[in-house]
């Protein structure tokens, strides 16, 4: 009809196909996305027929919340900025020396990838129930610990361990998908960088370090930058893991996306919740720069 | 031709479908009404229904009970944003503050005056219903907490009925408390009483014990935090003290249950603080031989018990067509009297809400629904501005406690610091 050359036609088609995830993508991410942007300037009450407008009022309600000593606000970014901190090189030190290991060794190797992914692919909810059993004050680790004559422990139940006993959890789980991408990262450095460097009489340490190290680089800028992202967005282990998805005991476990559900759902703060989003969005936002910016530099 | 027939089809059938809807307009008015879906609730209310429009033949109701319990009032935001919703709508009452502050509900009209509602439901509901002078929703129906005993348990402990006094039940509690070695949290095989402060604890601790050691726990426009007085204290550290020094129990379970209800219900624990919604499961737990008894009584024999309810109010959506107001109110009316809270305490196993119905002798003298009803004319429902909250700043004490080693009453004061910034918000809000 137009007179459109089949390259043309072929193009046209794709881009009809693009289109279709295109408006999906557009209607059920972005536009709640700028929507809650839009919220985080109301005394949002979803049960309103017209929302008031409190202009900036969220956000100074939020930085006076992190002036509290004891608010769930604070302790969400507190506790968020933990999770990272600890969970993330933690997740990245045990899956590369998985990964070196696993590299290593030819009998068996798949049977010990697909063991070491499958906690990867199992629901988060699930395992975070079954740890939640083993964390028990009578639970499976306190009866070893018992057994082994050591002092059992309140995991759970104690604001100063939960933290780390949730961490450890989705350290673990989560290891698989950095194992993967770290083999992945491995097999793409050509052998006969190492053959070269055994005949200069390096040791092992001297070609992991001066080798495989800097040559998984993207691997792990790659993983630094998910990693973080998916610390920072953490909601379904500690939900899972709390009494009735409280985030407790006290706050200690909680997160800011677990304070966005519990401010919307529960209290009817839409506003406040949307606000939270925002600030944490913008935090990823720049989390993630930085990191590309500082550690994706070449290597030759 | 061939166009033209289908067009004569299409005019046709729009002429009908136009010509069925004036007429169903002429004759009769739609109302909806929404609950959550309960199997005992939803059937009880198709039955009111029915009851209702054989005695209304112009009113058409249209019953929504195809909603999740936890969606519930996710589900009535997202209908305000398409456009749709109930006329009438059942909310927890604790709600009412939230949904009126959203200009959702709106005042009941006549008959609802004060005179009515305190002439017709038990105390807790005109204690509680009103909201800044005004009524927005009344009950069917309304639960009571009491006593829940294990009576064999208290048997092998040397008892031959439940507690009377507070003195008496800390005294059977421990009594009741099992270890397997040293007395300890970790070592208990049966527990004599467990403090759920994420179950009915925190409400058992505001409206009954506060008040049994002598104070109150809010003013009476609930602006003030008071369950911190120094009866507060009191109560705070009695009922603290059965995990962190008696050790009769611990609201984490034992013996592989998660909760201290749970661990009632599997015969675990002897003594269990619960609501009447609760009867429906200990009824099912085959194994288990539980009494029913009301809350214990202080030294002076007073006795304080909390009450709750899920509640009707009418929404402005029927407020904006006289005619679907006026056939809302008459439905409201049906569903809330004293025959249609006989018919719930029968289908679904909730307490009357209306004192007519609590006059029945057969209630009454039911040896499990009984001590509930008695409990009904000294119950109390707190206003909430924000249950979830409210209950975590109780929870959250608690833990200081028994977790961080924090004074019961340096605790409560912290927790009554973070509810009274609050209430100060909401009521503040409240006045632009």
């Amino acid at each position: 009809m137009f007179n459109l050359t089949l390259a043309r036609k072929k193009v046209i088609w794709a881009y009809i196909f693009l289109a279709i995830p295109i408006v999906f993508f557009a209607y059920f991410r972005i536009y709640p996305t700028i929507f809650a942007f839009q919220m985080s300037l109301y005394d949002w009450n979803p049960l309103a027929e017209e929302q008031e407008f409190v202009g900036t009022g969220n956000y100074e309600e939020l930085f006076e919340d992190l002036g509290k000593e004891r608010s769930a606000t604070r302790k969400a970014f507190e506790n968020t900025a933990l999770y990272i901190i600890i969970g993330m090189p933690a997740q990245l030190l045990l899956a590369l020396a998985i990964a070196l290991m696993l590299n290593e060794i030819r009998f068996l190797s798949s049977f010990y990838r697909v063991l070491f992914f499958l906690p990867f692919v199992t629901s988060t909810i699930a395992i975070a129930w079954v740890f939640r059993i083993l964390y028990e004050r009578q639970g499976f680790i306190n009866t070893m610990l018992e057994a082994f004559s050591l002092p059992t422990q309140p995991f759970l139940l104690s604001p100063n361990q939960a933290l780390f006993s949730i961490t450890a959890m989705v350290v673990w789980q989560g290891l698989g998908f950095a194992v993967i991408i770290f083999l992945a990262g491995l097999k793409q450095i050509p052998r006969i960088y190492y053959e070269a460097a055994e005949i200069d009489g390096a040791t092992r340490w001297q070609s992991f370090w001066r080798i495989t190290f800097p040559l998984l680089n993207p691997s792990i800028v790659y993983l630094v930058v998910l990693q973080s992202i998916s610390f920072l967005r953490m909601f379904a282990p500690v939900y899972a893991m709390t009494v009735q998805g409280s985030g407790g005991p006290l706050n200690s476990t909680t997160t800011v996306v677990l304070r966005v559900v519990r401010e919307a759902f529960d209290s009817n703060n839409y506003g406040y919740a949307a606000t939270l989003t925002v600030v944490l969005f913008v935090i990823i936002l720049v989390i993630t720069v930085l990191q590309l910016r500082l550690t994706s530099r070449q290597i030759d | 031709m061939f166009r033209s027939k289908y067009l004569i089809v299409v005019v046709a059938m729009l002429v009908l479908l136009l010509g069925f809807q004036a007429v169903a307009q002429d004759d009769i008015i739609e109302i909806e009404y929404w609950q959550y879906n309960f199997g005992a609730r939803v059937d009880a209310m198709n039955m009111l229904i029915e009851q209702f429009e054989a005695e209304n033949p112009g009113i058409h109701v249209i019953h929504n009970s195809d909603i999740a319990y936890d969606n519930f009032r996710t589900e009535l935001s997202t209908s305000v944003a398409g456009g749709v919703g109930p006329d009438v709508v059942t909310l927890f009452y604790g709600w009412i503050p939230s949904f009126v502050d959203a200009g959702y509900l709106v005042p009941l009209p006549e008959p609802f005056t004060e005179e009515y509602i305190n002439e017709n439901f038990v105390p807790m509901v005109s204690g509680s219903a009103a909201f800044e002078g005004e009524y927005y929703a009344v009950p069917t129906a309304v639960r009571s907490l009491a006593l829940f005993y294990n009576i064999d348990l208290l048997e092998a402990a040397g008892f031959d009925g439940p507690p009377e006094t507070l003195e008496e039940f800390k005294e059977m509690a421990v009594a009741a408390t099992v270890y397997d070695g040293e007395p300890s949290l970790d070592n208990i095989v049966t527990e004599g009483y467990a403090i759920e402060m994420n179950g009915q604890a925190h409400h058992w601790f505001r409206e009954a014990l506060v008040r049994q050691f002598g104070g109150v726990p809010y003013n009476d426009d609930y602006t003030e935090v008071l369950w911190n007085s120094e009866a507060g204290c009191e109560a705070f550290a009695w009922l603290t003290d059965f995990e962190t020094n008696l050790m009769t129990g611990t609201s984490e379970g034992i013996g592989g249950t998660a909760d201290a209800n749970t661990a009632f219900l599997a015969g675990l624990a002897a003594l269990h603080i619960d609501g009447s919604f609760r009867l429906a499961a200990a009824n099912s737990s085959e194994d288990l031989n539980f009494g029913i008894a009301e809350l214990p009584a202080n030294a002076d024999g007073e006795r304080e018990t909390y009450g709750s309810y899920w509640t009707h109010g009418i929404t402005r959506r029927a407020a904006s067509d006289p005619a679907r107001m006026e056939a809302a109110t008459k439905f409201l009316e049906f569903i809330t009297t004293a025959d249609a809270g006989t018919l719930w305490v029968n289908e679904v196993g909730e307490l009357p809400a209306q004192t007519a119905a609590l006059e029945n002798e057969e209630l009454t003298s039911d040896p499990i629904f009984g001590p509930f009803i008695t409990g009904l004319a000294y119950s109390h429902a707190t206003f909430f501005i924000d249950e979830s909250q409210q209950r975590q700043n109780l929870i959250d004490a608690f833990d200081l406690v028994r977790l961080s080693g924090v004074s019961p009453c340096d605790a409560l004061q912290e927790a009554a610091a973070m509810e009274q910034d609050l209430l100060d918000e909401f009521w503040e809000s409240r006045e632009d």
